[in-house]
């Protein structure tokens, strides 16, 4: 290839192919397996590729498909999100924003306003990264990835999705087609915290994501989700058991910031080491869960 | 294999044939000698890459360009009308918003984007529109400032 670049590029001979329709895409990924690869935002899949990391033999671009784009929200069927919507549709969408606070806020701390124009949210799901920041808020919406595949449909709840760093449970030949979450209880509030070395453009060292329901000072669910600090984003669920049906005071949340230690396993790395992770985790759950009890109870966002 | 495809860039047509491996940002700057659009690291961290694609502020960098078929770009060759420079190029020029100027093709097209959506920022939502932009030179204080010196042109 011609042109300097600024340092050398390993992309592999791939065969690229632009589907017109889901069962096109299928097909392909089915026909080539592991040797395939989906491209929607391409802000991942392009940077792996060139650093030769990923090395597909037909690259499937889905962004031609029509009707993948879609945001909608109703009281009932709740949140449901395309595989092509990127996040900066999301970040724009003031109903999203209205019923899943938390989840917007995680939207706009990825990257850049260029990196947000061309990711999608399903992209950030599928990536699978364990520091997704997209992901600590979509746990505590209770949200699934519908797949079509060869088999047909099946609807996958996040919790079961991911399977360890870069890895989750889409087969050979699925596509993942749509993000679905629930509408939130009556009095819910989100809250989610990216702690990183910048105010953009980083990844997460810590990402905490919190959901609280509460019925005046009792909390009638609780839900909090970790980035970054264990091979998955995780569920705390020895925190949410400590608080759900209690009265919130600052001694359980104390309790509750120690508990959520127990769902992480943080390793060290560039960006942090796994003492400063676990040391974190406790500090931003207490946080996030007293914030998003506030904004259940009706307080400024 | 080559894919023929269409791109609108700066108002102009062109057929292309592409290797699939090549980004938009090579086609722009090899096949149409639009040099303007800078690579500064190849994987959408720093910004200098940046381009409107259907209106969009984007990485050109992490675009492939047969991805890119059809799609209608605005580069910062595209900013200038027929010999009259944009507000912002003469508010950077003014103002000094730059030095090496690796960095400004790129700051340029995101305060673009920004004064598009937003004709009058405050410092904060600069900063932010401009996040995705890095310059190792002026520590971005003139470059703010040529922002908003051009969005009071622009008013």
């Amino acid at each position: 290839m011609r042109g300097g670049t600024a340092r050398p590029v390993n992309m592999v001979n791939f065969e690229y192919f632009a589907p017109a329709t889901v069962e096109e895409a299928c097909a392909l990924l089915a026909r080539y397996g592991r040797e395939a690869r989906v491209l929607a935002g391409g802000t991942d899949v392009l940077i792996f590729m060139r650093d030769g990391k990923l090395r597909p033999r037909a690259l499937v671009d889905i962004t031609r498909i029509p009707g993948l784009e879609g945001i909608s929200y109703d009281g009932s069927a709740g949140l449901r999100i395309g595989a092509l919507a990127t996040l900066r549709t999301i970040e724009k969408n003031p109903v999203v924003a209205a019923h899943y606070p938390h989840f917007v806020s995680a939207v706009r701390e990825v990257g850049s306003i260029q990196i947000r124009n061309l990711a999608t949210v399903m992209g950030n799901v599928c990536n699978s990264s364990p520091a997704a920041d997209t992901v600590p808020p979509l746990l505590t919406m209770e949200a699934s990835v519908r797949l079509v595949g060869p088999q047909g449909e099946r609807t996958v709840p996040l919790t079961q999705f991911f399977t360890g760093p870069g890895q989750n449970v889409i087969a050979p030949g699925e596509l993942a087609v749509e993000l679905i979450a629930p509408p939130p209880p009556p009095h819910t509030g989100g809250a989610y915290y990216k702690l990183a070395a910048r105010r953009a453009m980083d990844i997460a060292f810590v990402g905490v994501a919190a959901q609280v329901s509460r019925e005046n000072g009792t909390l009638t669910d609780v839900r909090i989700a970790l980035g970054a600090v264990a091979p998955t984003p995780v569920r705390a669920t020895a925190a949410e058991d400590l608080l759900r049906g209690q009265t919130l005071t600052e001694e359980l949340l104390e309790q509750a910031g120690q508990a959520a230690l127990a769902a992480a396993s943080p390793i060290s790395d560039h960006r942090a080491s796994a003492e400063y992770r676990r040391a974190m985790v406790p500090v931003l759950t207490k946080r996030m869960v007293r914030r998003a009890y506030e904004l259940a109870g009706g307080e400024q966002a | 294999m080559k894919q023929r495809i269409h791109l609108r860039v700066n108002g102009e047509d062109y057929e292309l044939e592409v290797d699939p491996r090549r980004r938009l940002l090579d086609v722009l700057r090899d096949d149409l000698g639009l040099t303007g659009t800078k690579e500064g690291c190849g994987t959408g961290d720093c910004g200098a890459c940046s381009v409107l694609l259907d209106g969009k502020l984007i990485n050109s960098c992490l675009k492939l360009a047969v991805s890119a078929d059809g799609a209608d770009i605005l580069t910062i060759e595209g900013l200038a009308q027929g010999g009259t420079l944009h507000p912002l190029q003469e508010a950077f020029m003014e103002k000094g918003g730059l030095q090496c100027g690796i960095c400004t093709p790129g700051m340029i097209m995101a305060a673009k984007a920004l004064l598009d959506e937003n004709p009058h920022p405050t410092v904060e939502e600069i900063r932010l529109a401009l996040a995705g932009n890095l310059c190792r030179c002026t520590g971005y204080t003139k470059i703010i400032e040529s922002v908003q010196a051009a969005a009071e042109k622009m008013a």
